[in-house]
């Protein structure tokens, strides 16, 4: 892809309805504008979900057994959906790349989940979460599924407690909460730091539960590599068996990614090593909508960086934060101990900055804050990329044992990590990439622009807008699974009159052989370059222009250098063993070439947002005091675009409207 | 706690590895030698194998299979005995957590996979540990439907069994417990699943059934039987509890005697 930028007015040419315009920066970008109907249901926000409930069609418990559904992912959204699926009576087959479905990267969150079940008394409702969340997300979220989001959360924290997820309680035996970023109530639900761990391992059990029953056929060691289309309806997928090579397809009557997010298109990230886009992207290739691809999250609290051998980043949990105190030096250049720094040297920049949240600022806002502290020269640690999150008040105020007993597996991963102790030294921390808001576009029923293809979790782009609180991962996955595909999908099934598929229709055997030539084209280059080399260049190109900060010159630049990096893999890339084997150095190899094509759109949506909103930055666009200035007249809307077989792609706009909350400039001070 | 100390060794290492190479599950694998230059002490140990791997694919050799994924030491995917210890030399330690500071200068590092009869090798380092899956499907969850909960605060939990309870919760199924134990017993896995649910009011009802049904699968999948060496707990990466390993005696002895079926 090349781009070429005009500053000419816009030149309308109406056509099928939708009025296509001429981008005014981008040369040959087709805009259509109102073909994206997001399905909300009419009436107030607040009754938009019960009134949808009601009206949506049902499908009959005797019939539900004649329905397949073809669940990708097992990680919180596609265990919470398989397991509740499979409870109502569908036949659910799911896949995952794992040996286990326990391993999916849901299992590394650590903090906690928020429910607004205002249990500690202090002003919480599901009206606040919704609020928070949507001025979280910078309000680039759309409106109604984020109040349902808030709505079905106090449910969530029910349900996993039913199963068993041990939270942390009172001593009163009733649960515990803590405070994260973004809020200013504690509606936190915890246990202890593998909060993620513990609600996976409670909607696995569920999921084991099904398989154990029948319900549930568990497809382990397969990796999606495309989606079969008939009729226009998504009908299936092919997987690669890792073990043994060989391309497999299944038929269903719909297809769920739960497939997680695409963070690791940086290389460095937060992470699993595993993760990837392969899923959704080839999803996209097929006519999903991508949505928002350059709404990427960049954690503040990670472990910086050691050296080049670097093959991931760790995340420290943000509830650190509650007690932790972010600080550098005032002076530039200051290489002093931290103990040696006397108090009135230092600047507590977020206390400083952002008095009424202090450290407790949306991670946006806090990473962004430390880069600044940065780049004016006062990081520190040997390379400079680091500011200080400092225990010694907290460990005053409330003791060794009751900070250990709150975050000490925490200290304890960083001192195994650093060799420092964090009891003694202040941490040293810098953002890391984390999660990505982007993903497939859905309607108001999470189904894609495919028919029959829907997206849960972090896969898909809805609820978090350009900025995602902490704590509402976890909670959106289960949502998804738990509260709204059960839902939504019976009335997809109910609705549309679906011939049976089977995998002896020419379009398996069609994505069967696709998948397999793609497979042998990878092993065919015998280039010099490996996969993994080609991966930390692409991770560069993306942290050094559409990472943190961007803008209009970085983002070309990067486009150019993907068009050629994309160039170089298919001439250069090395990849060795076998097709027909467990090869690990070939499902990495194929995954890094769809993250480099995920890249340039990434590139492009950063470039055609021309305003800076939530973790997406332009330094053309800031307000005197450097924070994030959006464009609410020309960029209140959801980019959701069509794959072009690799030309520009079209891009769909999807107007967002805010009924209920009251647009204003993001303020945390 | 980790044995990891304040003071950084910060020279660079040359080490040489004994690794466990095997097609497939049918060959029959073999010890081959590598060497890893130039090791600095701050790697992780994973970190150290991509290092070994890619000089390997730059040379056309297939490289070193082992599984890994999260590199938090939470997803429970790597595992690998080194020097006869599975996870290596430092307690309460994943693979992926082990630093190349707990190793010095010229040793000899000696790299094999699980071992164990119900955990058969699928290729290098990479055992099916499925035989875990099967397990808590047998019996290791609360069956509640979505739909079913009441509130959460409806049954109060005292701190220190919420905290019992997590503490048994906390395994990663790693497998570790298994591959240490010279009978390759899953005693430890699988009683930490009957004490976390167990322990919790929640999972009163299925006490009975639950015991049985899993110990039976634990039996099923040739898992050998549990003569109290301890073992697991000393090389478990989460530091599980042999106490959990009475407790599921109790419970079974409980569920024999007032088994009405």
């Amino acid at each position: 892809m090349s781009i070429e930028i005009t500053r000419e007015t816009p030149a309308e040419n109406g056509a099928n309805g939708n009025s296509h315009v001429e981008h005014p920066t981008i040369v040959g970008l087709k805009v259509v504008t109102g073909d994206l109907d997001a399905k909300v249901p009419d009436g107030p926000v607040a009754e938009k979900w019960e009134k949808h409930k009601f009206e949506m069609k049902l499908v009959n418990p005797s019939n539900k057994r004649k329905f397949n559904l073809i669940i990708v992912g097992t990680g919180l959204a596609g265990a919470s959906a398989a397991a509740t699926l499979a409870e109502l009576g569908y036949n659910v087959q799911a896949f995952t790349y794992h040996d286990s479905p326990r391993r999916a990267h849901s299992i590394a969150a650590q903090g906690g989940i928020n429910a607004a079940k205002n249990y500690q008394n202090d002003g919480d409702s599901v009206y606040r979460l919704f609020y928070d969340t949507v001025k979280g997300g910078d309000y680039r979220s759309r409106e109604s599924n984020t109040y349902r989001l808030a709505q079905v959360s106090v449910d969530i924290i029910d349900q996993c407690v039913a199963q068993g997820v041990p939270f942390a309680r009172e001593y009163g035996g009733y649960l515990d909460n803590r405070s994260f970023g973004g809020a200013q109530v504690s509606r936190t639900f915890y246990a202890r730091g593998q909060t993620g761990q513990q609600l996976l391992l409670g909607a696995y059990q569920s999921m084991m539960r099904q398989v154990q029953r029948g319900s549930v056929k568990l497809f382990t060691r397969r990796e999606m590599l495309d989606l079969v289309m008939v009729d226009g309806a998504a009908r299936g997928i092919s997987v690669r068996n890792l073990v043994t090579g060989e391309i497999e397809t299944y038929a269903a009557d719909a297809v769920l990614l739960c497939t997680g997010g695409y963070s690791n298109v940086y290389f460095l990230s937060t992470n699993a090593k595993y993760c990837n886009v392969t899923a959704a992207w080839r999803a996209h290739k097929k006519g999903a909508y991508f949505a928002n691809p350059c709404f990427t999250q960049i954690h503040p609290t990670c472990i910086p960086v050691s050296g080049d051998y670097q093959s991931k980043l760790t995340l420290m949990s943000e509830s650190l934060r509650n007690d932790g105190r972010v600080w550098v030096p005032k002076a530039v250049g200051d290489k002093r101990h931290p103990d040696e720094i006397p108090e009135g040297e230092r600047d507590y920049f977020l206390e400083r900055r952002y008095p009424a949240f202090g450290n407790l600022v949306p991670r946006d806002v806090a990473s962004r804050a430390a880069k600044l502290a940065c780049d004016e020269g006062r990081g520190v640690g040997e390379t400079g990329l680091a500011v200080y999150l400092d225990f010694a008040d907290a460990i005053e105020r409330l003791g060794v044992e009751t900070v250990k007993a709150r975050y000490g597996n925490l200290f304890h991963m960083y001192h195994h990590i650093t060799a420092e102790d964090p009891y003694k030294v202040p941490m040293r921390i810098f953002p890391a990439v984390h999660y990505t808001m982007g993903g497939l576009w859905v309607d108001y029923n999470l189904m894609t622009s495919i028919p029959g293809l829907f997206a849960l979790g972090e896969a898909n782009f809805s609820d978090h807008g350009a900025n995602r609180l902490g704590a509402s991962a976890l909670m959106q996955g289960l949502a998804d699974g738990y509260f709204v595909i059960p839902y939504t999908i019976g009335n997809y099934l109910a609705g549309n009159a679906l011939p049976k598929a089977s995998t002896d229709r020419a379009e398996f055997k069609q994505a069967a052989l696709d998948s397999q030539e793609k497979i042998n084209t990878l092993l065919a280059v015998k280039g010099e370059k490996t996969a993994l080399e080609f991966h930390r260049e692409l991770g560069l190109i993306m942290w050094n222009h559409v990472g943190m900060a961007r803008n209009r010159a970085g983002l070309i630049e990067a486009i150019g250098m993907l068009s050629d990096l994309k160039a170089e893999f298919w001439r250069n890339v090395k990849v060795v063993g076998e097709a027909n084997n467990l090869n690990q150095n070939l499902e990495h190899a194929s995954r890094v070439a769809d993250f480099i094509e995920l890249a340039e759109l990434m590139a492009l949506d950063a470039l055609n947002r021309e305003e800076s909103c939530g973790a997406h930055f332009r330094e053309e666009y800031e307000t005197p005091e450097g924070e994030a200035m959006r464009d609410d007249e020309e960029f209140s809307y959801v980019a959701a675009w069509e794959y072009q077989n690799g030309a520009m792609p079209v891009l769909h706009k999807e107007e967002l409207v805010f009924e209920e909350i009251h647009i204003s400039q993001r303020s945390y001070k | 706690m980790a044995t990891t100390t304040g003071s950084k060794p910060t020279k660079n290492m040359n080490l040489k590895l004994l690794v466990w190479r095997q097609m497939g599950a049918k060959d029959k694998g073999k010890m081959v030698e590598y060497k890893a230059n130039d090791i600095s002490p701050d790697m992780s140990f994973l970190e150290m194998l991509d290092v070994v791997n890619e000089q390997m694919i730059h040379k056309g050799d297939e490289p070193i299979a082992f599984e890994h994924d999260c590199r938090e030491g939470i997803c429970g995917s790597c595992g690998l005995m080194i020097n006869g210890v599975a996870h290596g030399p430092d307690a309460g330690t994943t693979v992926c957590q082990l630093h190349m500071r707990s190793f010095k200068d010229g040793d000899e590092i000696v790299i094999e996979p699980w071992r164990a009869r119900a955990f058969p090798v699928i290729r290098d380092l990479v055992v099916d540990r499925s035989a875990f899956d099967r397990i808590i499907a047998a019996g290791g969850y609360i069956s509640e439907n979505t739909g079913n909960a009441p509130d959460g605060n409806a049954i109060p939990i005292g701190k220190d069994v919420a905290n019992d309870a997590m503490d048994s919760a906390a395994c990663i199924g790693c497998g570790a417990c298994v591959a240490q134990c010279k009978n390759a017993s899953a005693v430890l896995f699988t009683s930490a699943k009957i004490a976390h649910l167990g322990l919790l009011p929640q999972g009163e009802p299925e006490r009975i059934d639950r015991v049985l049904r899993m110990v039976s699968q634990m039996d099923a999948e040739m898992f050998g039987s549990c003569s109290n060496e301890g073992e697991c707990e000393a090389v478990c990466p989460k530091e599980i509890k042999i106490t959990n390993i009475s407790m599921m005696n109790r419970e079974y002895e409980r569920a024999i005697l007032s088994n009405k079926k």
